[in-house]
C-alpha cells in the first residue's frame, strides 16, 4: 500500500504542472492540455480519498468529472479550431481582441 | 351753443387725453420706419411730420396754459402693472416743468429733424436714421411726462438705447462703435446707481409716483427730524444724482460726451440740446422737494456742477475739433445747471436748461452746415474766412456764440445772470466767483471758436452750400436764441426759489463785464495769432495737452478701470474656477488608467491573475 502522502504529492505536482501549463503556454492547445492535467489531478486526488476512507463517493465523482472533461474537451476543441479557421493562429497573445 | 362756444374758445381748453399723443406720434411714426420700408418721401414725411404733429401740440398746450402758473394735466393709459404694494401706471402728468421739458423737446427736436432732412439727404440709411431718432424723442418724452419713477425710468433707458444707437450711427467705423459703447457703458454706471436709488426710495416711501413721494418724502424725513431719516435722504438723492450726473455727463462721468460727437452732427445738436443731457437736470428739477430735504446732497450738486464747469471749460479752450469744443462748452454749461438746482433755484436751472437748448441746438447744427460745407473738415484752424462765404451759416454761429458767452441782450445773458443773482441769494460767494470764472472762459473760448473760423484768411473754399431746409431751421432757431428772455412763470411757482438778497454793485456790473472783456481779450488775442500757434514753453506744452485730454480723465479711468480689468481677463482666460474641476477631472481619467490596464485581453495575464489571486487568498485562509 502506498502512503496516502505520496499520492497528494503526485496530485499537486500535476496541478502545478497544469497551472504553469496554463500561465505559460501561448498555444491555445496546450493550455487545454493543461487544464486536462489539472482536472486529472483533482481527479487522482478523489480517488485517493475515497480508498483511503473506504468511501465509494469519490469514485462516483471520478465518472462525474470525466464525462464533464469529456464534453467540454468536445466544446473546447471545436472552439478552438472555430478560432483556427478565422485567426489562421492560435498564439493567445494574438488573439487579445477582448482588450477593454 | 354760442357762448358755450365762446367760452371755449377764450379758454380754449382742449382734452387732456391729447398730451397722449405727444409722445405716442413720434413712437408709432418710429415703428413704421423700423418694420415698413416706404419711399423716401413718406420716410422724411413721417421722421419729419410726427414730430412736427407732437410740437404742434405742445403748441397748443402752451397756449391753452398761457398765463396760467398752477396747472396739471393728467392723462394715461391705465395700469401697466401692479405687484402687492407696488402700482404702477402709464400715466402722463403734465405741469410747468413738463410743459417747458416738451416744448423744448418737440420745438428744438422738430427743427432738428427738419435740418436732417438736408444733412443726411445722402446717406443711404435715411429710414434707420430717423426711426432711431423719432424713437430717441419718443423715449425723452415719455422720460419727461411720467407720472412715476418707473416710467421716467423706462424713458430714461430708452433715452441711453437711442443714444447708443445713433452715435454709432456709421457703424462701419470701428471708432464710431467704441465711442457708442463709451457713452453706453459710462452712463450704465449712472444708471445703475439711479435704479438702486430707486429700489431705496420705494422701500423708504412705499411709492414711486413722483407727486406723492415728494410729499411723503417731507412727511417721512421732515427737517428737524432725526439724524438717521435725515441721512436716508441724503443717501436716495445722492444715488439719483449718481443717474443725473451720468446722463448729464457731469464729473466724474463727464469723458463719454467729447466722444459722442462721432455720431452725425444733427444727432449731436439733438443730444445736446434737446434730449439726453437734459435728463439729469430735469430729474433733480422734478424731485427739487425730495433734494431740499437733504441740504449734503444739494451742497454735492452744487459742488459737482461748480467743478464740472470749470473743468469742461478750460478743456474747450484747446480743443481743435469744433464739434468737440460745443461737447466741452455743453458739459460746462449744464454744470451751470446743476450749480443752478444745487443752491436751490431750480427754475432759473430749467430756465438755462431752456436757452441752452435753443443757443446749443444752433451752434451745433451750423456746426453742422459748416462741416458739411468745407469737405467733413472738424479742425477750425484749417477753416478760417467763410464769413463771407457762408453768411448764414456765419450769422448763426455769430448769434449761438453770443448767446454761450451770454453777451447783454441774449438768451443766455438773462438765463446765466439769474444763475449767478441765486447763487449770490443762496450765499456761496466761493462758487459765485467760480461761475464768474467759468462764464469768462466761456466767453473766451466762444469768441475764439468764432475768430479762428470765420476771420482772417481762407484756408479752403467751401464745396457745399447747405441746403434750404437746413437755412430754414437755422434762422428759426437764431430767434429764441436771441429773444427767449423770460422765465416760464409757471416755473417760478412750482419751484419757488430763496428770497432775494440784493446785488452789490460788484456782483451787479462784474458777470456783465465779464464776458465783453473775454472776448476783448480772444480778439486780441487772434490779432497777435496766438491761437493755433506753436507755444514755445514745455510746461506750457504740457498744460496744453492736459487741457487737450480734458483734464486726463480718459488716461486715469484707462489705468484705474480698464486695464485691471483687462489684466483680470488675461489671467482669468483659463478660467481659475475650472482649474479645480480639472484636477478632478484629471484624477478620474488617471484611475480609469489604472483600472483599464487589467482588462488587456490577454488570456494569460488573466490566468495568470486568477492563479495569484487564489494563491493568496488560500494563503491568507490558511495563514491566519
Amino acid at each position: 500500500m502506498i502512503s496516502i502522502h505520496w499520492l497528494l504529492f503526485l496530485s499537486l505536482a500535476l496541478f502545478s504542472i497544469g497551472v504553469y501549463g496554463v500561465v505559460a503556454r501561448r498555444n491555445l492547445l496546450f493550455i487545454l492540455l493543461s487544464l486536462e492535467i489539472m482536472l486529472n489531478a483533482v481527479v487522482l486526488l478523489f480517488i485517493a480519498g475515497s480508498s483511503f476512507h473506504g468511501n465509494p463517493d469519490g469514485q462516483i465523482m471520478y465518472l462525474l468529472i470525466l464525462t464533464l472533461a469529456a464534453s467540454e474537451v468536445a466544446v473546447g476543441l471545436g472552439l478552438v479550431i472555430h478560432m483556427y479557421r478565422q485567426h489562421h493562429t492560435l498564439d493567445v497573445d494574438k488573439l487579445s481582441q477582448l482588450r477593454g | 351753443m354760442l357762448t358755450n362756444f365762446l367760452s371755449y374758445g377764450v379758454d380754449m381748453q382742449i382734452p387732456d387725453s391729447l398730451l397722449m399723443l405727444i409722445p405716442l406720434l413720434p413712437f408709432v411714426s418710429s415703428l413704421i420706419l423700423i418694420f415698413v420700408n416706404p419711399p423716401k418721401k413718406i420716410v422724411t414725411l413721417l421722421g419729419v411730420g410726427s414730430v412736427g404733429c407732437a410740437a404742434l401740440i405742445a403748441l397748443l398746450f402752451n397756449i391753452s396754459l398761457w398765463g396760467q402758473t398752477d396747472y396739471v394735466i393728467k392723462a394715461g393709459f391705465g395700469n401697466w402693472m401692479t405687484i402687492d404694494k407696488l402700482v404702477i401706471n402709464f400715466d402722463f402728468y403734465l405741469d410747468a416743468l413738463s410743459l417747458v421739458m416738451i416744448s423744448i423737446i418737440t420745438g428744438v427736436g422738430f427743427f432738428i429733424h427738419l435740418y436732417s432732412t438736408g444733412f443726411m439727404d445722402e446717406d443711404t440709411d435715411y429710414r434707420r436714421y430717423f426711426a432711431y431718432l423719432n424713437m430717441f424723442v419718443s423715449a425723452m418724452l415719455v422720460l419727461v411726462l411720467a407720472d412715476n419713477m418707473l416710467l421716467l425710468y423706462l424713458g430714461w433707458e430708452g433715452v441711453g438705447l437711442c443714444s447708443y444707437l445713433l452715435i454709432g450711427f456709421w457703424y462701419k467705423n470701428r471708432d464710431n462703435n467704441m465711442a457708442a459703447n463709451k457713452a453706453f457703458l459710462m452712463t450704465r454706471i449712472g444708471d445703475t446707481g439711479m435704479a438702486i436709488g430707486l429700489f431705496l426710495l420705494f422701500y423708504q416711501l412705499g411709492t414711486l409716483n413722483i407727486q406723492d413721494m415728494q410729499t411723503q418724502a417731507v412727511a417721512v424725513w421732515a427737517p428737524g427730524s432725526d439724524l438717521q431719516g435725515n441721512s436716508m435722504a441724503t443717501l436716495c438723492c445722492l444715488l439719483l444724482l449718481a443717474g443725473a450726473v451720468g446722463k448729464s455727463a457731469q464729473l466724474p462721468l463727464q469723458n463719454w460726451l467729447p466722444d459722442a460727437m462721432a455720431g452725425p452732427t444733427p444727432v449731436s445738436a439733438l443730444i445736446h440740446a434737446a434730449t439726453m443731457v437734459t435728463a439729469g437736470v430735469y430729474l433733480i428739477a422734478r424731485n427739487t422737494q425730495l433734494f431740499q430735504l437733504s441740504p449734503d446732497a444739494m451742497f454735492v450738486v452744487a459742488l459737482v456742477g461748480t467743478c464740472t464747469l470749470l473743468l469742461a471749460a478750460t478743456a474747450a479752450m484747446v480743443q481743435n475739433d469744433v464739434k468737440r469744443i460745443l461737447a466741452y462748452s455743453t458739459i460746462s454749461q449744464i454744470g451751470y445747471m446743476f450749480l443752478a438746482l444745487g443752491v436751490g433755484a431750480g427754475s432759473v436751472a430749467v430756465f438755462h436748461l431752456m436757452t441752452h437748448a435753443f443757443f446749443k441746438a444752433l451752434l451745433f447744427l451750423s456746426a453742422g452746415a459748416l462741416i458739411y460745407s468745407v469737405h467733413h473738415e472738424h479742425n477750425i484752424f484749417k477753416m478760417g474766412g467763410l464769413l463771407k462765404k457762408l453768411p448764414v451759416v456765419a450769422a448763426s454761429f455769430a448769434v449761438g456764440c453770443a448767446a454761450l458767452a451770454s453777451l447783454p441782450f441774449t438768451s443766455g445773458f438773462f438765463s446765466k445772470e439769474s444763475i449767478l443773482e441765486k447763487i449770490v441769494d443762496s450765499g456761496h460767494t466761493e462758487l459765485w466767483w467760480a461761475a464768474v470764472i467759468g462764464a469768462f472762459i466761456t466767453a473766451f473760448y466762444s469768441g475764439r471758436l468764432f475768430f479762428v473760423v470765420f476771420l482772417g484768411k481762407m484756408q479752403q473754399e467751401p464745396n457745399h452750400t447747405p441746403t434750404k431746409t437746413m437755412h430754414i431751421a437755422l434762422l428759426v432757431l437764431i430767434v429764441p436764441s436771441i429773444f427767449a428772455w423770460m422765465q416760464p412763470q409757471g416755473l417760478i411757482a412750482l419751484m419757488p426759489g430763496l428770497p432775494s438778497k440784493g446785488l452789490s454793485d460788484l456782483q451787479h456790473w462784474l458777470p456783465i463785464f465779464t464776458p465783453i472783456a473775454a472776448l476783448m481779450l480772444a480778439f486780441g488775442l487772434y490779432r497777435a495769432n496766438f491761437f493755433g500757434s506753436e507755444l514755445k514753453s514745455p510746461a506750457l506744452q504740457s498744460i496744453h495737452q492736459l487741457l487737450k485730454s480734458g483734464w486726463g480723465f480718459d488716461f486715469i479711468y484707462h489705468h484705474l478701470f480698464v486695464l485691471p480689468f483687462k489684466w483680470l481677463c488675461h489671467i482669468n482666460r483659463n478660467d481659475i474656477i475650472d482649474l479645480f474641476y480639472r484636477r478632478l477631472e484629471d484624477t478620474a481619467r488617471l484611475m480609469h488608467g489604472f483600472v483599464t490596464g487589467f482588462q488587456n485581453g490577454r488570456l494569460r495575464s488573466y490566468s495568470a491573475s486568477l492563479v495569484l489571486f487564489c494563491v493568496l487568498a488560500i494563503s491568507w485562509v490558511v495563514l491566519k
